[in-house]
């Protein structure tokens, strides 16, 4: 998980061992700012996640008296043989602390005991899950980019001609959508109302994934990406105008270099950077999104899986899959904050 | 986020030394005069007007069977059946308030939570800064529907509660831009001046800095309330909205949507209504930003990214 990045974080020199801590963090800092900032969201991470997990445990394990009592419902009065089997199996016959060793070392070891609900192990529930929606957050991630960058630039390149004023009004519209509004929308146009070409659902039988029937992606990405475009086209247009006004690209004017060089070569490179910190936060609305859109389509994700084990309080799924969503978000945080640090090189020199 | 403070979604502009009330309809007087801001508020009315009179206008109750299951449009029934053989009509007029309602609560909720964290992280500084900022990064480290799901889980799916997940998860990000508005006014005259004269810090904060801060509230209270309305429209359509009667128009889409190809409406309507309001809103609130920035340079590329969630600073 995210815990690797705390390996990095510089040693103090050895010079700076008496000295009170301040100091020598600040020497730090100043010796390395790139590393000491990673170190610090590593650490700052590890610690967020390490919150997360006392939080999700002590959520769906503590607070409602007994989980057992939950899942079971009425049943539990009458039948005090399931409840003890059920206690038993969650662990709740244990002393709190044990409790929470035995799931947050499962976290580790991938002994996350089993699903209330169908009885298979926690991990072999969500582990094709989990590749599942992977698929489908890179594929859209990839092809969402690609799009937001072309649309961005053109933007910029015919500021306030039409184009720019239709996509930035279209833009703005899109982002105010609900995800599953752009799914229900294109299941109308596509599969049923008005075309058939594409299906509604994107049920895979079980032991196939996602790439095996590249088909049933097209709707699911096709919502994602109209959900993300906008933001990716809308920071790629501001950061792409500055590029244009930019000085270099004066003088490259002035020295007679054709346009399409000075956008290729010049301008697109420098607004690019800037734009990929938004790209890698799209990621991280991913997360979420991919809530409601594999919802929507049937799409056996984690997300989908989420909102199943919620709708029948299978416990140990929910903590897992909740774990696990906030380590990748804490992560794509990070990784998030280095790429914009390496692309504003004024960030890697000393303050 | 220690290192440096993310740009506020609407930095100090140029404006008279001190301001003072009623500067909020200064803002919202022009703002609804462009042509965005005049067809967000036209949209978002029109939606409200249905979602507030439309219970009164119900031709029929939303619960009772009066037709054919996915019946379509007539006459009596203009929008057709649902999948039970509801009038849609009846429904969709009755399934907008409450939902109107839980989000514009969890807005008020979200900007309050959020701008008292703010404001006194800002103000404050030292311990309290950190302490409140590092709260938020915990509470930032979960997609917020996925919190919101994590206690509905807990503690069922209650109403009360689906507000104030959606509510205590906007605060963070509320929190961030206040924090860096809030630094920006703390610099100024007229808070020094109260300090000298004597006033208590909660004083200082609630009359001296949170009027200047009028225009960061409203432009961070309208995309609140649209992403309340995303986030409640969609916990609905996942079925964690009211239990099953209730008329919806977040859970309408999910209940109606295996008879898409016999009658439509029933999910065209709600799901065009859910959008219109959504769209309303944000063109609206765009609108106010604009006007309060003064010229046509949008906050977007820092509004951005704090709202899509979050990242911790390093980058600006």
């Amino acid at each position: 998980m995210a815990g690797a990045g705390a390996a990095v974080r510089p040693e103090p020199p050895a010079a700076a061992a008496g000295r009170p801590s301040r100091q020598r963090t600040r020497a730090r800092r100043e010796a390395h700012p790139v590393l000491y900032l990673l170190g610090h969201r590593a650490a700052l991470g590890v610690f967020t996640l390490f919150v997360v997990s006392v939080l999700v445990f002590a959520a769906t394990e503590v607070l409602p008296g007994n989980a057992a009592n939950a899942v079971l419902g009425r049943t539990a009065a009458s039948n005090p043989a399931a409840l003890h089997r059920l206690e038993a199996a969650l662990h709740l016959n244990r002393g709190l602390l044990a409790q929470y060793w035995a799931w947050f070392s499962g976290l580790f070891t991938g002994n996350l005991g089993h699903s209330l609900v169908n009885g298979q192990p926690v991990w072999g529930y969500v582990e094709p899950r989990l590749i599942n929606s992977a698929v489908l957050m890179l594929v859209t991630g990839l092809i969402g980019a690609v799009i937001g960058v072309v649309l961005g630039a053109l933007a910029a390149l015919r500021k306030d001609g039409w184009f720019d004023h239709v996509t930035s009004v279209g833009a703005l519209a899109v982002t105010a959508l609900p995800e599953f509004v752009v799914g229900i929308a294109l299941i109308i146009l596509c599969s049923t109302v008005v075309t058939h070409l594409l299906p509604a659902v994107s049920l895979l039988p079980p032991g196939t994934y996602a790439w095996d029937a590249p088909r049933l992606l097209i709707l699911p990405v096709a919502t994602l990406v109209i959900v993300i475009v906008p933001y990716i086209q809308r920071m790629m247009r501001a950061a792409m105008i500055e590029a244009l006004e930019s000085d270099y690209v004066e003088m490259a004017r002035l020295k007679g270099v054709p346009m399409w060089r000075i956008v290729l070569m010049h301008a697109l490179p420098n607004a690019t950077a800037p734009t990929i910190q938004v790209i890698g936060l799209n990621f991280l609305y991913l997360a979420g999104g991919v809530v409601i859109v594999e919802y929507v389509f049937a799409f056996p994700g984690i997300g989908q899986g989420l909102v199943y084990a919620v709708d029948n309080r299978d416990i140990p799924v929910i903590q897992f899959t909740v774990v696990v969503l906030a380590a990748f978000y804490v992560f794509m945080n990070i990784i998030t904050d280095v790429i914009a640090l390496m692309a504003t090189p004024r960030h890697r020199i000393p303050r | 986020m220690t290192t440096a403070d993310p740009p506020a979604a609407a930095p100090a502009a140029p404006r008279p030394a001190r301001i003072r009330r009623h500067q909020w309809l200064a803002v919202l007087g022009p703002a609804v005069r462009t042509p965005r801001g005049a067809v967000g508020l036209a949209l978002a009315a029109l939606v409200a007007l249905v979602a507030v009179a439309g219970p009164f206008v119900a031709p029929h109750s939303p619960d009772a069977l009066v037709t054919l299951a996915y019946g379509k449009p007539s006459a009596a029934f203009p929008l057709g059946g649902d999948f039970l053989g509801r009038d849609v009509l009846s429904r969709v007029l009755a399934g907008g308030w409450l939902l109107l309602l839980m989000a514009v609560t969890a807005t008020a909720i979200g900007v309050a939570a959020g701008a008292a964290a703010g404001v006194s992280a800002a103000y404050l500084r030292g311990r309290s800064d950190g302490l409140i900022m590092r709260t938020v990064d915990v509470i930032l480290a979960f997609p917020q529907l996925v919190f919101a799901l994590l206690l509905l889980s807990i503690l069922g799916p209650r109403l009360w509660l689906i507000v104030l997940a959606v509510g205590l998860t906007h605060a963070p990000a509320v929190a961030r831009v206040l924090r860096s508005a809030t630094l920006d006014v703390c610099e100024r005259d007229f808070v020094k001046v109260a300090e000298l004269q004597g006033m208590r810090p909660a004083a200082v904060m609630a009359k001296e800095i949170l009027p200047s801060l009028s225009t960061p509230l409203m432009v961070e209270a309208g995309l609140r309330l649209t992403y309340s309305i995303i986030i409640m429209s969609g916990l609905a359509f996942l079925g964690f909205g009211q239990p099953p009667p209730a008329p919806n128009w977040g859970t309408m889409i999910n209940e109606n949507r295996d008879g898409l190809s016999l009658n439509p409406w029933a999910v065209i309507v709600p799901a065009v209504l859910i959008a219109m309001l959504t769209i309303g809103t944000n063109l609206l609130t765009d609108s106010i930003g604009r006007v309060a920035l003064g010229v046509d340079r949008r906050p977007e590329e820092a509004a951005l990214v704090d709202d899509l969630g979050l990242s911790a600073g390093g980058g600006r």
